[in-house]
């Protein structure tokens, strides 16, 4: 009903005019709000091309009023509104004219009316989707102007589902019938409230339909749209589920092989992802200092340097304290605790306790509009695409290298690899190096999608042992699926009974499955086992 | 934290000499008061708090460089909860029976505030309480300087429920999952009731402190809001999950002409980690806005942007100021006048002259203390954000109103009277 004062308007005085109407603008920068869009239909049916311009300045915030005069202002540089000749200088009394929702809707639907004729596609197609959220029947003529003119096979849908859930609150029966059925044929949530609107029950208990044919149209139109609707909430569902096991496998990757292969329990391990967090952070700022044009590509030099700075802090802790605590897990889990303490400390006192702010590279915001109600985060896709190319990395690292040959070899057997002439202290350390820099990488993707603070870590800890432990102590495969497995699992339950309940469920759920098979998903065969 | 209270304590010392050095008279005697500021400086609060404690030192720094209360010099010792709940509670008994503090200014959340309220109320102290809150509380030794739920969350409802404010139908109610948005949404569902909303258009949802994956979340918000009439998220996340929350609200697209989202506990320190391009239009409902025009507002903005300059705060660079700090620091002051009215640093001497106190505020009004119950009279503004991370005031009262700690919405609250009692003897 909002739009109706506007199009009302639009339509009475639908003549070419030479230059703003300065009433309109004037109650468009003074007025109260219902003059504001009583304005804007004034405005748009003059047909001026400065009008769109106005109407999404005024939608952005950059209208301003110094006085009588109103004008748009954009940084240091000012328009006048009305003429729009270039303001010299800037008045230093100005008032910022406020759009707010309410308002802001008012705008964006009559910009979009506007631009549905369009010449440019990408324009006629952005408009065609703002109004199929809910149009106005004041709108059906300039729709229907649109539709005939209309070819593009992407458009076209829009513009008659626009059209059918207009015509259903107005047009005849026959109409009315024709529409539900169009609107069967849509995929878009909008649908299902216009439906769901026309099957509701007013406060006497009368149907919103009168017509009990088009009643049961539309019932069935709702359920065809719901239908289709619910394989877009289960694409959500699953793409929750694997942005969430990815971040779980990224997190449980690097435990993988210090806990899974080398058998160190190593509670420092979050804190060996905050490393790797902290160091994205600071590449961040020497990017923003030093090649602000290169902002965007900051990540390309966070990786490598995550890796590398969580790497050295592993090795290090491998050769200053957890070498000589080889086949002591009691003792190896009090040291690393006390180097997670420590490690936090450090950062506590190197940065300060407050988190601090990692920005997303301007193309990982937003998202990729996959079906009508499902967006996919681009931040999401790449953490996950991330975590496949380190996962393949990895396995390629432990398969088809030397390291990989002497890791597996001195996990298998470490007396008998030392035998054959591997260098098992070596060997050690470099393992344990590759495991932290994987949990570099860990925090790196993490600082994208969470905040960056001394106690990342901690909240890391638990859910990699976890999957670790799940999956099969010392398997690899078994730790990817055992990611993939809670991540689903917690995503699920979620959606059913909210986020506290399902992270009880998803732990009490893993103590069970342990209690019954300790030995994880997988276990390992052959004489490691006994080792 | 000894060594940090040291430190803070000697770079104060350091700056209080600074400032003497004009007036070499100004604290010949060296007497000095003691106040303590109890707020987390680490953990998932410290995102909220840490401005908390350097506002109240400037406001003490401030009282210092005027002369101090009474010719008392103030002294902050400041201490780190660490957002833990317990721990606040001992750090609270620790500033109350080992450094003897006249007053202390603290906490965020509400159950670090259930969590030292026996406490104080034992030792008979004296708390500042700076964050809009759930109400359900009077206690005669917490004087709580920001909203209750009336001066908040219920105008920012019939503000989302009237025309101007799209005439939201169905609600979503998020919250962390404790005892402040428990109960605000508690209060909620019946203001709601009453206005006629049935129990299907009502969504509740929780997610724990520290939650940062709301995927689920949003994707429900998005599939409720399809399901007719117009839909409003009502925000009761506390702490560093906002950034992801609102992180994942831009990158899912649900824009705020479609589904606004009004928030208790997002201001602008909040969202200062946040790209708000895409939240253009989500609301947020306080007793103060960065963005209010007043000659108060302007002289507190400057002196808080030269005091991160010249103290080298972190967010020197981009100085904010928000609604919690102004409690914070209309607080200190309170104590202040009332002292100095009391002629007295007693608890139950300063508390009795605290009544009726009242305080010209960067909101631009002059605030005062309630006679009885123990809040402040306060204006209520809503706000837009804007792209830059600022807030566009579009509703606020004429003027400040009165607190109602206890909700009419709450059942059996009629009973209860307007003025302190003994809440930890009752729980």
């Amino acid at each position: 009903m909002r739009f109706l004062p506007v199009l009302i308007v639009l339509l009475a005085a639908a003549r070419p005019a030479a230059a703003l109407d300065r009433a309109a603008v004037e109650r468009l920068a003074f007025g109260e709000s219902d003059e504001k869009i009583a304005a804007i239909g004034a405005l748009v049916a003059e047909g001026d091309p400065r009008a769109a311009a106005l109407l999404q300045a005024l939608g952005d915030g950059e209208m301003q009023t110094a006085g009588e005069r109103v004008l748009l202002v954009r940084g240091d540089e000012a328009v006048d509104a009305l003429t729009g000749e270039k303001v010299s200088s800037l008045p230093p009394a100005r008032e910022d004219v406020i759009a707010n929702n309410r308002l802001r809707a008012a705008i964006s639907a009559a910009v979009a009316a506007l631009k549905l004729v369009s010449p440019d596609r990408a324009t006629r197609f952005a408009a065609a989707r703002e109004l199929s959220g809910g149009a106005d029947p004041a709108m059906l003529p300039l729709v229907k102007r649109a539709l005939e003119k209309e070819a593009d096979p992407a458009i076209r849908p829009l513009l008659e589902q626009i059209a059918a859930s207009v015509e259903l609150k107005t047009g005849a029966r026959e109409t009315r019938l024709a529409a539900v059925r169009t609107l069967g044929q849509s995929s878009s949530p909008g649908a299902r409230t216009t439906l769901l609107a026309l099957l509701a029950r007013g406060q006497d208990g009368a149907f919103a339909e009168p017509d009990p044919e088009v009643r049961l149209a539309a019932e069935r139109s709702l359920r065809a749209v719901e239908a289709r609707l619910a394989w877009g909430e289960r694409l959500g569902l699953a793409f929750a589920g694997v942005s969430l096991g990815s971040i779980l496998l990224l997190a449980a990757l690097g435990l993988a092989i210090t806990y899974g292969l080398m058998g160190v329990i190593n509670m420092a391990h979050g804190e060996l992802i905050m490393v790797g967090a902290y160091t994205t952070y600071v590449v961040q700022n020497l990017f923003r200092a030093y090649a602000p044009g290169a902002f965007d590509w900051y990540l390309a030099a966070a990786v490598p340097a995550a890796f590398v700075v969580a790497a050295l802090v592993g090795m290090a802790l491998e050769r200053g304290v957890i070498r000589w605590l080889y086949g002591r897990p009691l003792e190896t889990l009090l040291a690393t605790w006390g180097i997670s303490l420590i490690l936090i400390q450090a950062v506590r006192t190197l940065f300060g306790a407050q988190n601090v702010q990692v920005e997303n590279p301007a193309f990982m915001s937003g998202g990729i509009q996959a079906l009508a109600n499902v967006v996919l985060p681009w931040n999401r896709i790449v953490i996950i695409a991330f975590a496949a190319v380190v996962l393949a990395a990895m396995w390629l690292t432990l398969t088809r290298t030397r390291l990989g040959l002497f890791v597996r070899g001195v996990t298998q057997n470490r007396a008998m690899a030392a035998c054959v002439g591997v260098p098992t202290p070596r060997v050690d350390m470099l393992a344990f190096g590759l495991g932290s820099g994987i949990a570099g990488l860990a925090g790196c993707a993490l600082s994208q999608i969470g905040n960056v603070g001394p106690d990342l870590g901690q909240g890391y800890i638990v859910d990699s042992f976890m999957v670790v432990v799940f999956g099969g102590v010392g398997q690899l495969a078994g730790t990817v699926y055992a990611a993939l497995v809670l991540g689903f699992a917690n995503k699920l339950l979620e959606s059913w009974s909210g986020a506290v309940i399902a992270k009880i469920a998803v732990l009490v759920f893993i103590i069970v499955f342990i209690q019954r098979r300790p030995q994880g998903l997988f276990a390992l065969r052959g004489r490691a086992v006994e080792a | 934290m000894e060594r940090r209270a040291l430190l803070k304590t000697l770079a104060l010392a350091a700056s209080a000499a600074a400032t003497g050095l004009g007036s070499p008279t100004l604290f010949a005697q060296q007497k000095t008061v003691k106040v303590g500021v109890l707020h987390s400086l680490s953990g998932t609060m410290a995102i909220s708090e840490t401005v908390l404690k350097d506002v109240v030192l400037m406001a003490v720094d401030e009282i210092n460089a005027n002369g101090g209360v009474m010719g008392y010099k103030v002294e902050a010792v400041v201490v780190d909860p660490a957002s833990n709940w317990p721990l606040f509670a001992e750090k609270a008994r620790q500033l109350l029976t080992q450094e003897k503090v006249a007053v202390v200014f603290g906490c965020w959340t509400s159950v670090s505030r259930k969590s030292v309220l026996p406490v104080f109320e034992e030792l008979n102290g004296l708390l500042f309480y700076p964050v809009q809150y759930e109400g359900e509380e009077i206690s005669k030794n917490v004087f709580y300087t920001g909203a209750a739920p009336n001066q908040q969350a219920i105008p920012a409802v019939e503000y989302l429920m009237s025309k101007e404010g799209g005439g939201a139908q169905r609600w979503v109610l998020l919250g962390t999952d404790y005892v402040y948005p428990r109960t605000t949404n508690k209060i909620l569902r019946a203001f709601l009731k009453s206005k006629g909303v049935a129990e299907a258009d009502i969504m509740e949802e929780y997610t724990p402190f520290g939650h940062t994956d709301y995927q689920t979340i949003i994707a429900k918000i998005k599939k409720f809001a399809a399901e007719g009439k117009k839909t409003a998220v009502v925000s009761t996340i506390n702490g560093d999950s906002n950034v992801p929350f609102y992180k994942e609200l831009g990158n899912q697209g649900l824009k705020a002409t479609d589904v606004p989202v009004v928030a208790f506990s997002v201001g602008e320190e909040e969202l200062r980690g946040v790209d708000t391009k895409p939240l253009v239009g989500h609301l947020a409902a306080w007793n103060y806005f960065m963005s209010l025009k007043n000659p108060e507002n302007d002289a507190w903005k400057k002196k808080w942007a030269e005091y991160t300059k010249a103290k080298k705060l972190p967010y020197a660079g981009k100085p904010l100021t928000n609604d919690p700090m102004e409690a914070a620091y209309v607080g200190v002051y309170m104590w202040k006048q009332a002292a100095e009215k009391a002629k007295s640093f007693d608890v139950d001497k300063v508390r009795v002259a605290t009544y009726g106190q009242s305080f010209k505020a960067p909101d631009g009004f002059t605030i005062k203390m309630d006679e009885k119950n123990h809040h402040l009279h306060k204006p209520v503004f809503i706000g837009e954000v804007k792209a830059d991370g600022q807030f566009n005031v579009v509703w606020k009262t004429p003027g400040p109103i009165k607190a109602q700690p206890w909700s009419p919405f709450i059942a059996g609250n009629e009973k209860k009277k307007d003025e302190p009692a003994l809440m930890a003897a009752k729980q």
